[in-house]
Formats: structure tokens, sequence, C-alpha cells
């Protein structure tokens, strides 16, 4: 049954018909919320499709690591959640949520986003961010799903006080500062057609993906993944596609964290 | 004494205003999850917590499974992020252990487990945010879900948790409730019968007290599952707009 159906959507990729009637590259509907889960010190929620990540945030006093004495530092996790996916399994993290964690965290952290060196306190002690990514719903394209939901909830992150040896956490928190706006595209090569936020069922049939995230100038990670290949031409257009569809991304960052 | 100088209740008022028999205010939302069987999520005052239900499927490993009839599996987890406190470790701690069990052994009771033998039913429970008696909203959030996964139920139970400060009793406690009352009780019911079908108690009560208690829990279950059927059936009714092409 999968093999009939997959061969019949190579069939329609071929044909340039994508299931969900759109172009090789446009996005699914993409949304972001803000501020959903105010225990947090950030959070916010991505939709793209019916792929729904939550990040969330929180700042707590800890140790810098010992060849950065005088900066914080960013800790970022994934669950897959059982619930989720078909495909997801209760257990210790698997390869597939330590990449997604991974690919995520390289395109915040050096995005220049957090200027680490604001978060020193004082000697031995530092802001550390826990960037903590939940997979809600699965359909393809977690990493800029998670990427854009970690974005948000960074840039709406409010700072806690560090007073007397406590954390202090309270109305009068304030937003950390934030610099540049770093989102992601994904591409899934299918025969050979470039998709651009592959749902699930064409993740399942491609033969290669490439992640690749900017900051509207400069290209801050990429990630290839999956058992194929891209040519550098290949490459190439799929960087210049990047900065074209990044700008509605951004735009639609931008709404959401009221600016 | 776990009271330690906080006044929890002032003429009357708790802390956030409540009389000792106010719940705080309880949402649900059905089908939240695409790929599960069934799913819902709740907003029970600051608790924020999803549900969902898969299965039945074959029961992995293969010596979980019972020729006989489904097992039920529970996984309740708190969200790292999900304290208005310190960051939280990320997996299953004891009491995350404990309370998927209980969890589990509320919907063995009324799940139609004979129907699906050597199948399991998963239900997953993630506290994106915690302000105390999460797992009893999880509970009243999971019923739904899996009322609205199709699986064939007896009843649909749901949890409130009943306290203790001084010699008041209190319901539905909050976070500050829980850490500083001399007693806490969850316990969830099947209203049918009024069957108990999770009973948790810490701290300290009498006879009468734990008597007056569980009537309350009682009384407050009717708004609960008023709740709970108000969402079920909002999952079936059509949007607005599709109603008035037909």
């Amino acid at each position: 049954m999968r093999t009939i159906t997959n061969e019949f959507m190579r069939e329609r990729i071929a044909a340039g018909i994508r299931n969900t009637k759109r172009g090789n590259m446009s996005y699914r509907k993409v949304i972001v919320n803000t501020g959903n889960l105010p225990n947090a010190e950030g959070s916010a929620e991505a939709i793209i499709g019916d792929t729904k990540v939550i990040a969330g945030i929180k700042v707590d006093a800890s140790t810098p690591m010992p060849d950065t004495p005088e900066e914080g530092n960013l800790t970022t996790s994934a669950e897959l959640l059982p619930m989720a996916s078909e495909s997801y399994d209760v257990g210790p993290p698997t390869p597939e949520s330590v990449e997604f964690a991974r690919v995520v965290d390289r395109g915040i952290r050096h995005g220049n986003i957090i200027d680490m060196s604001r978060l020193f306190i004082e000697a031995e002690k530092v802001w550390g961010i826990y960037l903590d990514l939940y997979v809600i719903n699965y359909d393809g394209n977690l990493f800029d799903a998670g990427t854009l939901a970690a974005m948000a909830a960074l840039a709406t992150t409010r700072m806690p006080r560090f007073e007397d040896g406590k954390v202090i956490r309270d109305a009068s928190m304030k937003r950390m500062q934030t610099g540049n706006i770093v989102t992601s595209c994904t591409f899934a090569k299918v025969l050979d057609k470039m998709l651009l936020d592959p749902d699930s069922a064409e993740e399942s049939i491609a033969k290669a993906r490439v992640t690749i995230a900017n900051d509207g100038n400069e290209l801050h990670a990429m990630q290839k993944g999956m058992g194929g290949s891209f040519s550098p031409a290949e490459i190439n257009e799929l960087i210049s596609a990047t900065f074209e569809s990044s700008k509605e991304l951004r735009g639609i960052i931008k709404k959401s964290i009221g600016d | 004494m776990k009271n330690n100088g906080i006044q929890l209740i002032t003429n009357g008022k708790r802390l956030d205003g409540r009389t000792a028999r106010d719940m705080r205010s309880i949402k649900i939302t059905p089908n939240v999850v695409k790929n599960a069987a069934g799913s819902a999520s709740i907003e029970w005052g600051n608790n924020k917590i999803i549900a969902a239900v898969h299965g039945p499927t074959e029961a992995l490993p293969r010596h979980t499974a019972n020729p006989d009839r489904a097992v039920v599996k529970c996984r309740y987890m708190m969200a790292p992020f999900s304290s208005s406190e310190e960051h939280g470790r990320a997996g299953m701690n004891r009491r995350a252990v404990e309370i998927s069990k209980v969890t589990a052994e509320v919907f063995e009771n009324v799940i139609l487990l004979d129907q699906f033998p050597g199948t399991e039913i998963s239900i997953y429970v993630e506290v994106l945010q915690s302000d105390g008696g999460t797992r009893a909203a999880g509970i009243t959030c999971a019923s739904v879900a899996l009322a609205l996964s199709g699986i064939p139920m007896k009843d649909l139970p749901y949890a409130v948790s009943v306290g203790k400060v001084g010699n008041d009793l209190i319901l539905d406690l909050d976070k500050i409730e829980d850490n500083y009352s001399e007693a806490d009780m969850p316990v969830a019911i099947l209203p049918r019968t009024n069957s108990i079908v999770l009973l948790q108690m810490d701290g300290a009560m009498t006879k009468e007290q734990f008597k007056e208690g569980l009537a309350m829990v009682i009384e407050s279950g009717k708004e609960i599952s008023r709740i709970q059927k108000e969402a079920i059936r909002a999952a079936y009714q059509e949007p607005e707009k599709e109603k008035a092409h037909m």
C-alpha cells in the first residue's frame, strides 16, 4: 500500500504537483504565537501546516563553561513527544531528536541572536539560557518550525535578576536584548525536484534533505541530511531560494514578537 | 507542619480570591494533536496540559501484551520549562513514574479492554505549564482525549484535589496552597457511579474531614463533567461557516 502511494506521489511530483497543491518553493501556512506559557521566561509555538513545535525558555544562574568564564551559555534540547507521531517512541533521546536540537542550536548560536558576554553575573556565575523544543505534532520540516519557535521565544524572553545569591523572577522582568533574526529553510530532494518545506509524506520519499539558516545577510548554519546528495549548483540555487523565502519567515517572526 | 507562616485564607478568601469551595476556571479544547487518535488540551487555572491517545496498536515489546485484553500505558511528564521557578530536568523522575502509573490505572477502570486483546492503548499527558493539581487536570483532560479517540469507555472520569488549611477544607489546590497546606488529596471519580478510581493523600486529615472532602470532590464533579462533555460535543459540531452552506 505504502509502495503504491509513494510511487503515485513520485509521479505527481515529477509532473510538478505536490500533495498540498502548492508550488515547489512555497511554504504551507506558517503561524507563530508567543507568550503562551508565562511560567517560562520565554515561549512560542510555531505551526507549519500540521507540524507544531513549542519552544520554552528558562533562564537560570549557572556556572560558565571553562573556556568562556565571562560568558553565559545556551543549552538546547528537543523532545520528539510520542504523541506527535506513531514513529516516535518513549525513551532516551534518539539520533533524530539530537540532530534536531543541534541544528536549531547552531542557527541560533552562530546567528548572534544572544550576546553571551552580557549574560555575565559575577565570577563563576553566569546566566544559562535553557531552550527546550517540544514537538507536539509531526508532519515534516521540524527544523524550520523549531528554529521559528526558538527564535520567537528567545526574542520575547524576559530576564530574571540576581540579588543576594538568589534568582528573582517577577513582573518587572525586562526583555533580553536580542540581535539578528535567524530563520531556516529546509528543502527535500525528490527525484530531481527541490521541495521547500517538505511534509512528512514528502520527507519519507526524499533522497536528501538540506537545511539552511540565515539572518537575511549571511548564512549561519547548514545541515545536509539523509542518504542522497546535492550538486554544488543545486546547493547554490537553494541558498538563493533561502534568502528569498526567509523574508516571509522573518516578517512572521517580527509580527509575533511585536517588532 | 508544612505551614510556615503563610496565611492561605484571610476572611474566608484564599490568596487568589476564591472561597474554600471554588475551583479555578477550566477550559478544554478538543483535537489539538492531529496525529493522535484523540487529543485535548486543558487550561485549568494556570496549568496548561496536552493529553493525547494513540492506539489500540500491537502491544510492544511483546512481553507486555495480554492475550485477553488491551494494556493501558500512560506517560505523564512535566516539560523542563513548565515551572515558574528553575529549569527542570528533562525526562521522567520518580514522581512522574508514579503519576503515570496511577493515571493508567484510572483508565483501566473505564476502557472496555477485552475488546482489544493483545493491544496497547497509550495515553500521553504532557504538562507544559504547572501550577498545582497537574495530575488531576491531566486525568480530566485525558478522559476527553480518550473519548475523542473513539475507544469505548464505560464512563468519563474526572479528577480534582482537596486539601486542608487549618481546619478548613479547600477545593482544587494551586501550587502555593499545595506547598503550604496541611493535607492534599487528589481524587478521580467515575461520575455515573461515584466510584473512586484514584485516591492519594498526604498530610493529616480526620475521618470526618475525609468524608467532607470527598463530598466536595463529588459536588465539584458536576461542573467538571459538564465542561468535559461540552468539549467533546464541540469536537463534533461543524464550524459556523460550513453550516451556512447547508
